[in-house]
Formats: C-alpha cells, sequence, structure tokens
C-alpha cells in the first residue's frame, strides 16, 4: 500500500473510534442540536413579532418572514455550537494517555486529529439536518432550486470543517477542558454580531463595521442569498475565501500543537 | 561480562541527556540492550526511568546524546523505530470509551494488518491474556490488571521486536504481579527484546539479564543481577572454627577478618565469586587450619539498592563517592556497635 493508502486508512481507523465514542455516548449532539433548536424557538416565538416588524421597509414584516431571515443565521449558528464540542471531545481525548500509544506507533501523524474533524464536522451535519427540520415544521419556506440546496449544503460543509479544524486546534491548546469548553464561545456570539438575527444596517457605525467584515455576516449572507433568493454579490467568494483560510490556519496550528513535544512545555 | 558472544544491539543509547527547564532528568546516560534479553532499568522514584522510556519510544525528545533503536536512529527515523516497538506505559495506554475487544482491533487496524489476520490475532491475544469473558465489556469497568494486561495485550499486536515496558506491576496485587511477570518471562521465551523500569528489586533480579540501577539521572551501576550484588559491600564468607587454636591460626593468617571469638566465627569480606573462595580455602590450606563450617553472605539487590541510591543522595556534592566502597564491608556494622556501648 502507498503513504496515501495508508493515510486513509488510518483516518478512516480514527474515525471509526471517534463514531464509536458519539454513538456510546452521545450528550454531545445535544449541545449541537439544543442550542440552535431553543433559539430557533426562542426568537420566533418571543422576539419574532417585533424583530419582524423592524426587518425593514422591503419587507412586510412579522413572525413568518422573520423566521425566513432567521434560519440560515442558526444553521450557521448550528456549526459554531458543533465547534464547542468538537474542542471539549479534543481536550478530553488528549488527557488520555491512549493518544501517547498512538503518538509511538507508525501511523499517519494527523489521522487522529482528521478522526475528531471528519466525525464531528458528521455530527454536526446531523444537528443541521435536525435544526433544518424543525425550521420546516414551524413554517420556513426556502424558494432553492437543487442545485442551490447542493451549494448550500457545500457551503454549510465547508465552514462546518474550517471551524471544526479551528476548534480541534482550540481544544489542543487547552490545558484543560474547562479551559477548552470556554474557547469557542465567542464563536457562538459571532452570529448575534452579524446578520445572522437582524440586519447589519441598523447597527451602530462601529458595530456595523465588525457586524460587516467578519466572517459569519458573509456565510449568513450567501447561505439567506441560496435559500430564499436574495442578493449573494461578494459574499459567495469572501465566504469561501474565509472558510479555506480558516481550515489552513486550524490544520497547521492543530499539526503544531499535536506535535509539540510534551516534555518541552 | 562474560558474553563473548558478540551480540547484536537492539538499543545503544550513548550520552543521553535531558532536562525540563533548570531540572537535570538524564545526566547522559549510555544504555546497550542486547537482542533477545530483559534489561531492566532500576531506580526510585524521580530517578529518570519514564523520562529514558518516552525518549527511546520516540514520545518526546532529548537534549543530547546518539541513540540507535533496531538499527534506526531514534532522531532521524522515528517512524522506523515506531514501527519495531510495542509500548505499554505506566497508566494503561487503552481507550476507556471502547471495549477490549475494540482496543485490540484498533490497533490491528492501525497496523494495516489484513482483516482476517488481525481478527485472527485479537483473539488469540484475548485468550493469551485471559480477556475473553470481559472482551465485550467496557475498559472502564476492568481491574486494574486485567487493564495492564489488555494494555499490554495492544502492545504486542503488531509483533515488535522490542517492548518497553514501563512500571509494568506499579500498582498490581502480588497475584497480578505473578500473572505480569509469567507473561513476561514467556514473551522473552518467544525471542523479544524487552527494556524494563521497575522500582522492585525483586522484578529486575527476577526477570533481566541485565540492571542498570539508574539514580538522578545517572546510571550509578550497571550488569547481571549477581554481578550487582557481588559489588555490594558487605558481602563477605562466615567461616566458623571447632575451636580457639583454629580460630587464632585463621585469624593469624587473614588480617581483614573480623573475630568473634563467642561463635569461633570469622568473618572475611568476599564478594562471593568462586575465584575469591579458592583463594580464601587455598589460604586457609596453606596456614592447615580446619574449617568446620563455610557460609556464604551475599546482599540481595534490595542491599545494592539502598547503598547505592542512598550512598548518592548523601554525598550529592562530590561524585567520586559514588561508586562503593568495598575496602571496609564492616564499618556500618562496627560503628553501629560502637554507639550502642557507648
Amino acid at each position: 500500500m502507498s503513504t496515501l493508502t495508508y493515510a486513509l486508512a488510518d483516518s478512516r481507523t480514527m474515525l471509526r473510534r471517534n463514531l464509536k465514542h458519539m454513538v456510546r455516548y452521545p450528550t454531545l449532539i445535544l449541545f449541537v442540536i439544543g442550542i440552535p433548536v431553543v433559539l430557533l424557538l426562542l426568537f420566533v416565538y418571543v422576539f419574532g413579532g417585533a424583530l419582524g416588524a423592524g426587518l425593514g421597509p422591503t419587507m412586510s414584516g412579522g413572525r413568518t418572514e422573520y423566521l425566513n431571515y432567521l434560519v440560515p443565521g442558526i444553521l450557521v449558528l448550528t456549526v459554531a455550537g458543533g465547534g464547542q464540542g468538537t474542542s471539549i471531545s479534543v481536550a478530553m481525548d488528549m488527557s488520555e494517555n491512549i493518544i501517547a500509544r498512538f503518538k509511538t506507533m507508525s501511523i499517519r501523524r494527523d489521522a487522529v486529529l482528521i478522526g475528531h474533524v471528519v466525525g464531528t464536522a458528521l455530527q454536526t451535519m446531523i444537528g443541521m439536518a435536525v435544526v433544518l427540520v424543525v425550521a420546516l415544521l414551524l413554517g420556513f419556506r426556502p424558494d432553492a432550486n437543487p442545485a442551490e440546496w447542493v451549494a448550500a449544503a457545500g457551503l454549510l460543509t465547508l465552514i462546518t470543517v474550517a471551524l471544526t479544524w479551528l476548534c480541534v486546534a482550540a481544544g489542543l491548546w487547552a490545558k484543560s477542558v474547562e479551559t477548552a469548553s470556554n474557547i469557542p464561545m465567542p464563536l457562538l456570539l459571532l452570529p448575534f454580531l452579524g446578520s445572522g438575527f437582524a440586519p447589519t444596517d441598523q447597527m451602530p457605525t462601529a458595530v456595523r463595521w465588525f457586524a460587516e467584515h467578519q466572517p459569519f455576516t458573509p456565510f449568513t449572507e450567501t447561505l439567506r442569498g441560496l435559500l430564499l433568493g436574495t442578493g449573494i454579490g461578494s459574499d459567495g467568494i469572501v465566504s469561501v475565501a474565509w472558510s479555506v483560510g480558516i481550515i489552513l490556519f486550524g490544520y497547521f496550528s492543530a499539526r503544531s500543537l499535536y506535535d509539540r513535544d510534551p516534555s518541552a512545555a | 561480562m562474560t558474553t563473548a558472544r558478540p551480540h547484536r544491539s537492539v538499543i545503544r543509547a550513548t550520552g543521553l541527556r535531558k532536562s525540563y527547564g533548570d531540572k537535570l532528568v538524564l545526566g547522559g546516560i549510555d544504555l546497550d540492550v542486547a537482542e533477545g534479553t530483559v534489561f531492566a532499568l532500576l531506580g526510585p522514584n524521580g530517578a529518570g526511568k519514564t523520562t529514558t522510556v518516552q525518549i527511546l519510544s520516540t514520545l518526546i525528545g532529548a537534549d543530547a546524546g546518539e541513540v540507535t533503536i533496531a538499527d534506526h536512529d531514534l532522531w532521524t527515523q522515528p517512524d522506523a523505530v515506531r514501527a519495531a516497538i510495542g509500548v505499554t506505559g505506566q497508566f494503561s495506554a487503552v481507550d476507556n470509551l471502547l471495549n477490549g475487544e475494540e482496543n485490540l482491533q484498533l490497533m490491528a487496524d492501525l497496523h494495516h494488518l489484513p482483516r482476517a489476520e488481525g481478527r485472527r490475532r485479537v483473539a488469540d491475544l484475548l485468550e493469551r491474556f485471559d480477556i475473553v469473558e470481559a472482551a465485550r465489556k467496557p475498559v472502564v469497568t476492568y481491574s486494574g490488571g486485567m487493564r495492564r494486561r489488555l494494555d499490554l495485550a495492544m502492545g504486542l499486536v503488531g509483533d515488535p521486536q522490542l517492548i518497553f515496558l514501563d512500571e509494568p506491576t506499579t500498582g498490581l496485587d502480588p497475584r497480578s504481579r505473578r500473572g505480569m511477570w509469567d507473561i513476561i518471562r514467556e514473551l522473552v521465551a518467544g525471542g523479544v527484546t524487552i527494556f524494563l523500569t521497575t522500582q522492585y528489586l525483586e522484578e529486575a533480579d527476577l526477570l533481566a539479564d541485565r540492571v542498570a540501577l539508574l539514580d538522578d539521572g545517572r546510571v550509578v551501576a550497571e550488569g547481571t543481577p549477581a554481578e550487582l550484588k557481588r559489588r555490594m559491600p558487605g558481602g563477605h564468607v562466615s567461616l566458623r572454627f571447632a575451636d580457639d587454636l583454629q580460630l587464632d591460626r585463621a585469624a593469624r593468617s587473614l588480617d581483614d577478618a573480623r573475630r568473634d571469638d563467642e561463635a569461633l566465627t570469622l568473618d572475611v569480606p568476599s564478594d562471593g565469586s568462586v575465584k575469591s573462595l579458592r583463594a580464601l580455602l587455598d589460604q586457609l590450606d596453606r596456614a592447615a587450619v580446619e574449617v568446620d563450617d563455610l557460609q556464604i553472605h551475599t546482599p540481595d539487590l534490595d542491599d545494592v539498592f539502598l547503598a547505592l541510591t542512598g550512598q548518592r543522595t548523601r554525598s550529592a556534592t562530590d561524585p567520586s563517592t559514588t561508586e562503593p566502597s568495598t575496602t571496609d564491608p564492616f564499618t556500618t556494622d562496627s560503628s553501629d556497635i560502637e554507639e550502642t556501648v557507648r
């Protein structure tokens, strides 16, 4: 077998290990599904009426209108929520002695990390599907054609992989599981400080500047464009660029953190 | 050092040094482990045993030194070294969220064994290490001994030629410890080389072909268990005589002996080797002394351990005294007596 075949085999083995962990200890998937669903219900039924009325003159306003506006933001938030679970499970795994065993074995070095990324990405995707079903039941009515659905799924996958690599690095960087659960917190706030829950043009200048330059806004806007037919403009390219940048940063940070000599710390 | 037959070294390390910040953990140690033998690194807690294993098993780096393991350079070909070794750590390196069988299967997959071959080896190891009944139970429910057996079994899936056992019996009850010793003996019989660390002298004595005594990051003594015991101060031959006349005659010909008039004995310092015994008996023959009874007192490894490691802490400033003095084995004894008399 070639090096690449071995790399794939090792990553697949590690993925299988992670999936077994998830099936046996499914607490983290509740994180992934619970938070977005609760926020969805809260924002639609508690704030929905008021927020819908404030969406702006181009829209008719109201609860259903706001639900349609909200869902892309909630989906992106689901990814961020999954990130927190990723950091926790990576930090927990790294505290196990089995990792030392892996490091003394002749296996693809980043297979453990790839196993985590693919495993949690799959988990997050499942979480997003559930959230989407809940949204549809509540009355979410996207007007995307099949190609747009595929593009939306692709975009969400890309964002998920990007944020998961970032959170894997955070989990490796954290000295404890507690720290690991706190580092990704800001990711959960970013959708709020963007166009996830309200249009940015009604925000004060400083907040608006931040909102328009952080990645979650183009993520949300692109997704909204694909699902609801609003304008995408340059947001698509910007989203892909952010994602690729985050993947590269996350991967190389994670690699070097995993490879760092534990005795040099 | 009677091994005239040239051996192949599985581990050869020279000048291995490691510090954690200001703290020197390994102060330049040399190791040579022959193929198919058990090498024990013996030392108290904090001597640097685990650090040594971590370095040799590619887990952490070192500050200096040259190491070759299974003909591969440790620094430039770590992956080749990894392919040749199996590691069992002080704390069981098992996946707690999987069951015993899955843990072994995980190892089989990571060693890229063909499916059937992997399954066969997993079943074989479960059987051999007496984990069959618990094979499908989560590892968290395992007893300490069972976890350690699984841990060792996992290290064997890849059929390594060198196995590191870092304190394999620490924390085990006597029965599990004995079981682990049996397993280790079986492994050696199968031709595997074992690098063992332990703080139990009995363990090193029972299992090891060669022992290196590690204290404060330095190898303070190395040899076969028997050699180490012979080098120990306090080894002596006790001679008993029928009467005063014989005792007098013997005492006159052996000047460094300690005499006990009441018991009619003479204690002669000796390393207990055949050569020194023959010399002693020749000398007694020449003096025409009749010996009633002769006993050899060889210290056990415990004495070696305490003497060497203790000495080192007392004379930390003077490295020249790390080697035990063999000239006057009675110093400690007589000073004790003097103190009780006064």
